[in-house]
């Protein structure tokens, strides 16, 4: 740059075009179509995967699947879901009440991963403000959906649990249970 | 004799308030044509929520503004704060009251002339309020309490003095074709050609001049926000705050009025009635500055002074020796 | 009276006013607001008299622009203000001092008979006041912009001082 001397001609040109091309720029820009989306009139489909507020999904034969586990409320890096568990009338765990701050919730989906049983998902709404703090405190009755969420054919109690009504190792893919007398030495 | 001066004061008022309605009105709807352009210019739509086409967002602003808290800071000169964002919008818009509307009219055997203020020093008092200005800005800036507010009233200062020398000189030529400082005489003068056609040079450096004067985009240091936060209306909020953007606004129609005197040809014009094509001319030049906002980046302060005092100056002077020149000969 | 002279007198008063308190500010920013104050009131003075130009040239020059640099100096030195009046003991030689020019002024004004007569008003009017400069007193007018001149020169040359040609040997670009 310092070297190559420019003449003043030179300068005053190569200025000039280059103020005329930015004014050109902008003017071009000035009859295109804005890219604006407009929100609230139009809402960009989200992706499923999208991290927003949570549920409580059911299986397909519309039992809750939590279990109670507390895993979601160890997974949680901030302390936002609290839950007491006790035994339903057939026998299986579930949650006697499940409680999710949301106005704490950050939202990175790691109860997500944590839930054995599919249970609790993130679902894409995003958009759900609240004049009071308190009411983000969302209860079990909230939270619980009746659909499966992003896997609506998964039956967590098919496959693992405590088979309630049927007998043992009816479970799919289980073996028969074994009789502990017939397989001594 | 009370009559006639009764009817004078009463036909002075209404010229005031006709001014004062157009020129504040015409500053919050260039804030909201400011804010649609720049928007389009940048392939989006900008403020379109509040009414049609957002057509009242500037009321919508102006009521914000009234509602918001009005902070002073601790430890700033109260005197001195509360004063300086007026000095700004006052300054300008008593400019307003030089700038000729059109020809003298006659009504009911009384010569109205269109202007609140004729005086045949009418250019120099333009150049002295937009000089005093300059207090509003540097009062507040030194006044916050704030370092950022300081750079920005030092920077606003140093600038608008340079430039000031700029703005006077570019109209020199503009006062020797029209042989008078009266802005009326400016535009009688200018009934066959437009001074931006005769004198070419005298108008772009008077809207570069302006430009800094203005501290719109190429030359805002005073404000920059990606290095002084907002410069010397940093500590500013609620209505005083809105007050420094009514001053900046109004002094752009300003502008769009003296460029439009000294330049264009004020209100002549073929076809159109006077007052159509001084609105046109009036409301071009701010579609330019706000063209030149989104086009330009901000100058670095060392070149802003540099382009003031080694470029602006000289040429004006050569300008003017050129148009005495062009004028002896004649 | 009549209402030009009310004003005349007010804008004295005004003026006068401004000026003690420029006299007796301690804090240098309101000593400059004051300042500004005069200059505007001189200003008006001048257009009651007649004479908007050198009105307008006084606001512009002395207001517009010397107080700016004024007021841009104290703003970049960064001075700790102090506040309210100077005890008037400080006063003694400069009221003094500013008395007895005053006495000499009305003494010399007093002692010339043209001194007395009014000018009349269109006079001072842009154009008369550019015939007279430069018809009239050219040549002071050129001695003056010449020495100014110099002056801008000098401290041009002051400005660049050693630091400039350093910066230019050290291969940066100089100012
Ligand atoms: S998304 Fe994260 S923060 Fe929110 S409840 Fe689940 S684990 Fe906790
Ligand atoms: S939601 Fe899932 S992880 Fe949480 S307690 Fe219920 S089953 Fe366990």
């Amino acid at each position: 740059m310092a070297d190559e001397k420019q003449s003043l001609f030179g300068a005053v040109i190569e200025g000039a075009a280059g103020l005329a091309g930015s004014y050109a720029a902008t003017l071009t820009h000035l009859f295109r179509k804005p890219v604006t989306e407009q929100y609230p009139e139009y809402k960009r489909p989200m992706p499923t995967r999208t991290r927003g507020r949570i549920i409580l999904t059911r299986s397909p034969d519309g039992n809750e699947r939590c279990v109670a586990c507390y895993l979601c409320s160890g997974a949680c890096p901030v302390n936002c879901i609290s839950m007491q568990s006790e035994e339903g009338e057939n026998g299986r765990r579930q949650a006697a009440w499940f409680r999710i701050n949301f106005a704490r919730c950050i939202y990175c989906g790691l109860c997500e991963e944590a839930c054995p049983t599919l249970a609790l998902q993130l679902t894409p709404e995003f958009a759900f403000c609240k004049d009071d703090i308190a009411d983000f405190v969302y209860e079990k009755e909230q939270l619980l959906v009746d659909h499966g969420g992003k896997h609506p054919d998964y039956d967590f109690y098919a496959h693992a649990g405590i088979a309630a009504g049927t007998p043992k190792g009816s479970h799919i893919d289980e073996d028969e249970p074994v009789d502990v007398k017939s397989i001594m030495p | 004799m009370t009559v006639e001066l009764l009817i004078g004061a009463g036909v002075m008022l209404v010229k005031m308030a006709v001014a004062l309605a157009v020129a504040l009105g015409l500053a919050a709807y260039m804030i909201l044509l400011e804010r649609k352009l720049l928007g389009r210019f940048q392939v989006r739509y900008g403020p379109n929520r509040v009414g049609y086409f957002g057509l009242l967002q500037p009321l919508a602003d102006g009521l914000k503004m009234l509602l918001k808290e009005d902070i002073i800071p601790d430890g700033v000169d109260r005197r001195i704060f509360l004063v300086a964002p007026a000095v700004v919008a006052g300054m300008a818009l008593l400019a307003f009251m030089l700038v000729p509307f059109g020809e003298t009219l006659t009504i009911l055997g009384h010569a109205v002339p269109q202007v609140i203020v004729r005086t045949n020093v009418g250019l120099l008092l333009v150049l002295a309020l937009s000089s005093l200005a300059v207090y509003g800005l540097a009062l507040g800036a030194w006044t916050s309490d704030n370092k950022y507010s300081l750079l920005g009233g030092i920077r606003g200062a140093a600038q608008m003095i340079s430039y000031e020398l700029a703005l006077g000189l570019s109209l020199v030529p503009v006062v020797m074709r029209a042989r008078s400082l009266d802005l009326s005489d400016i535009v009688a003068a200018q009934s066959g050609l437009p001074f931006a056609v005769t004198e070419p040079f005298a108008f772009i450096l008077f809207i570069i001049a302006a430009l800094a004067e203005t501290k719109r985009i190429p030359f805002d240091l005073p404000e920059a926000e990606n290095e002084l936060q907002a410069g010397f209306h940093t500590e500013y909020s609620g209505m005083r705050f809105a007050l420094f953007f009514v001053g900046e606004y109004v002094n752009m129609v300003l502008l769009g009025a003296l460029i439009a005197v000294f330049f264009l040809g004020g209100w002549h014009g073929p076809v159109l009635p006077p007052i159509v094509w001084l609105g046109i001319k009036v409301l071009a030049v701010p579609v330019f500055l706000i063209w030149t906002r989104a086009s330009l980046p901000r100058l670095r302060y060392d070149q802003l002074m540099a382009l003031g005092w080694k470029v602006l100056v000289p040429l004006a002077l050569v300008n003017v020796l050129v148009t005495g020149a062009i004028l002896v000969a004649a | 009276m009549t209402p030009l002279g009310a004003l005349f007198y007010l804008f004295a008063a005004l003026g006068l006013g401004a000026a003690v308190l420029t006299a007796t500010r301690r804090n240098p920013v309101h000593a400059v607001c004051c300042a500004v104050a005069v200059f505007l009131s001189v200003g008006a003075m001048l257009a009651v008299l007649g004479a908007p130009l050198p009105g307008v040239l006084t606001v512009v020059v002395y207001a517009g622009a010397i107080m700016v640099l004024f007021l841009f100096v104290i703003m970049l030195l960064g001075l700790p203000a102090g506040d309210g009046a100077l005890p008037p003991g400080r006063f003694l030689v400069p009221a003094t001092l500013a008395a007895a020019t005053l006495v000499a002024l009305f003494a010399l004004i007093g002692a010339d008979p043209t001194a007395k007569t009014v000018l009349p008003a269109a006079m001072a009017g842009p154009a008369a006041v550019g015939t007279i400069l430069f018809d009239k007193y050219w040549l002071a007018v050129e001695a003056v912009s010449i020495l100014l001149f110099a002056a801008l020169a000098a401290v041009m040359l002051l400005g660049r001082g050693k630091t400039g040609r350093k910066i230019a040997a050290a291969g940066g670009r100089a100012a």
